[in-house]
């Protein structure tokens, strides 16, 4: 698989810092076409500046990212943000349009799209969100998660080849996390979408094919879920929870109950519990 | 202090073409010194309601009583100060509550609006933040200059430092990592109990519903549609799917341990609850 995002000893700084440390570190990784990738870490840890230097929105101290076989440059910038879809922490930031729906559309603006297809892409985009109602309301004047479904309708409408996600659920019930969480598995069995989620959510960083962990401005871990979750408490420095069956573990040990060692998925603690009380 | 809705309704923009009513006949009593809940689905009132708690929005029918205020719709914006001094709210956006130059500012206004001196206003700003888990360094920057969840604790902190007697916090973890939302938590329960403050919490997780509050108010479409004690609310996991609500994450483990055939007296809300059931079955033996 050819690598569509390309990251080589990526320095940071904001400019408004009278220090000179650096807020992102000699960061490098590679994203493969069709992959999905979470980047986790605590507060402050520079997951949104990352993000940001990707698509060109701030400009590193040095180093080199290459999305799609073109080296970001003032020249390609433009072209870059074309590819890449970026959905907002705080989705009050990107609205741009008076009603849902022009909002919508305004996503899909600069693709050369024929007017119709555009307006059918912005209501297939608003059913998936389950937001279909509001189309001619002002973003501005609707609930904190409605205005996540609204930020993500644009980015389902657009289809860039690249979406990044960066804690666009936040405000989501877990029924609509797990929504918008199918509709972006969908969206990457129809095309070949690359995702990179920034993610404090457990369930989130299990769906996706690797995991990235940024620690003060650095990459300081990668793994597939499963090798990350094996962390176990170490997860909490991550930025990252327990998962239920590590918690729950914890908490049977403080009953004095002894407990597997060995990572167990929820089923795996059902069943484990269920030997132990049948046998007893 | 106590907070009584009675047959409250509120409408965005009344009497234009844009007019949206968010709450419909609100009757509900927020008891003095509880810990409340509201949850609901997206788009349920749940933000329109706390709004309501320190007369940022005015019931369009209906009135509310904080304490001895009484808000109705034709209460003036004037003389609002003490009330909002007793009741602070952590907004869902946390920039649309900072505003200052700096971080030691913007913790320092309330305090200051409300009487301190500049230099007791800037002690309690430093103190508020370290309580927060920032970093002093971070006072003498713009608030607007930081992350999302460093955002977050900034508007906490600028809360706490009016040291309310009702504390309102819409989704007050949305963004920390789980650590920072673990000592959140941690801390407004703490608060609670040192100074006896009332707390409605608007929060998804079901787990800190659980873990924190004694009182839980369900909301759906504007309505209040349940009130009651967690442990009432999650005895009935195919209500709450209904009102598209889930369930604590211990409660949906139990339930896949009951299709098993374990069996519980109550169904267990909390890891801790559930642990001392299964402790409890196994006879306490350690296998
Ligand atoms: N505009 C800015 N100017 C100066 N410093 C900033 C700015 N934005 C962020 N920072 C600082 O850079 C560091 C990384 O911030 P960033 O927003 O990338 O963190 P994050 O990992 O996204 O955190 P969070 O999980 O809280 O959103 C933090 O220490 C933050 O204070
Ligand atoms: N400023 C506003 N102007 C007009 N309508 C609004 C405004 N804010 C919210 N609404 C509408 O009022 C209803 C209730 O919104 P509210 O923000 O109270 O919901 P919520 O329960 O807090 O939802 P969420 O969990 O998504 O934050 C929604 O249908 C919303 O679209
Ligand atoms: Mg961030
Ligand atoms: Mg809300």
């Amino acid at each position: 698989m050819s690598q569509i995002i390309n990251v080589e000893h990526l320095n940071y700084r904001y400019p408004q810092q009278d220090t000179d440390a650096l807020t992102l570190t000699d960061v490098s990784f590679s994203v493969a076409a069709g992959e999905w990738v979470a980047i986790v870490g605590h507060n402050g840890s520079g997951k949104s500046t990352l993000a940001k230097n990707l698509n060109g929105l701030l400009a590193p101290v040095s180093g080199q990212i290459t999305i799609d076989g073109q080296v970001l440059s003032e020249d390609t910038v433009w072209d870059i943000r074309r590819k890449i879809g970026m959905v907002f922490q705080n989705p009050d930031n990107q609205f741009v349009g008076a009603t849902v729906a022009d909002d919508v559309a305004f996503s899909l603006e600069n693709q050369g799209i024929p007017r119709e297809t555009m307006l059918k892409r912005v209501d297939e985009a608003l059913a998936q969100v389950d937001m279909s109602a509001f189309k001619t309301r002002e973003p501005a004047r609707l609930s904190g998660g409605q205005k996540q479904r609204v930020a993500l309708a644009g980015m389902i409408a657009a289809r860039p080849k690249i979406l990044i996600l960066d804690e666009a659920t936040s405000m989501l019930d877990p029924e609509g996390r797990a929504e918008v969480l199918a509709t972006i598995r969908q969206m990457k069995a129809d095309s070949d979408l690359t995702v990179l989620s920034i993610t404090h959510d457990i369930d989130e960083a299990a769906s996706a094919n690797r995991v990235l962990v940024v620690n003060d401005g650095q990459l300081v871990e990668e793994g597939t879920p499963a090798e990350i979750f094996e962390h176990g408490p170490a997860l909490i420095k991550m930025g990252l929870d327990m998962p239920y069956p590590e918690r729950l573990k914890a908490a049977l040990k403080r009953q004095g109950v002894t407990v597997p060692t060995t990572y167990l998925t929820e089923k795996g603690m059902a069943d484990w519990l269920w030997q132990l009380i049948s046998n007893k | 202090m106590a907070i009584d809705f009675k047959q409250v309704g509120f409408t965005y923009q009344p009497g234009t073409p844009f007019a949206t009513q968010a709450l419909t006949d609100i009757n509900v009593t927020i008891p003095d010194g509880s810990y409340t809940a509201l949850i609901g689905h997206t788009g349920s009132g749940k933000s329109t309601l706390l709004q309501h708690l320190n007369a940022l929005l005015k019931p369009t029918t209906g009135t509310v009583t904080i304490g001895d205020r009484v808000i109705t719709p034709e209460t003036s914006n004037k003389d609002l100060k003490a009330l909002r001094q007793h009741v602070g709210i952590v907004f869902q956006f946390p920039e649309s509550q900072l505003f200052e130059e700096t971080v030691a500012k913007d913790i320092a206004f309330g305090p200051q609006n409300f009487g301190a001196s500049e230099a007791d206003a800037l002690k309690t700003a430093a103190d508020m933040l370290a309580l927060v888990g920032l970093d002093a360094e971070l006072l003498d920057r713009s608030p607007f200059d930081l992350s999302g969840g460093q955002m977050r604790r900034v508007a906490i902190a600028g809360v706490l430092a009016m040291a309310p007697q009702v504390l309102v916090l819409d989704e007050p973890t949305a963004g920390l990592d789980p650590q920072g939302r673990l000592e959140m938590m941690e801390m407004f329960a703490k608060l609670r109990h040192e100074r006896e403050l009332t707390v409605v919490l608007v929060t998804h997780q079901m787990d800190d519903v659980a873990n924190y509050a004694d009182h839980v108010i369900v909301m759906d479409q504007g309505k209040i549609a349940k009130t009651g004690t967690p442990q009432e609310i999650f005895q009935d996991p195919q209500w709450l799917a209904e009102h598209h609500l889930g369930l604590p994450k211990t409660t949906a483990f139990a339930q896949q341990l009951m299709a098993k055939g374990i069996q519980f007296d109550q169904l267990p809300l909390t890891e801790d609850q559930l642990a001392q059931a299964l402790a409890h079955q196994l006879g306490g033996a350690t296998q």
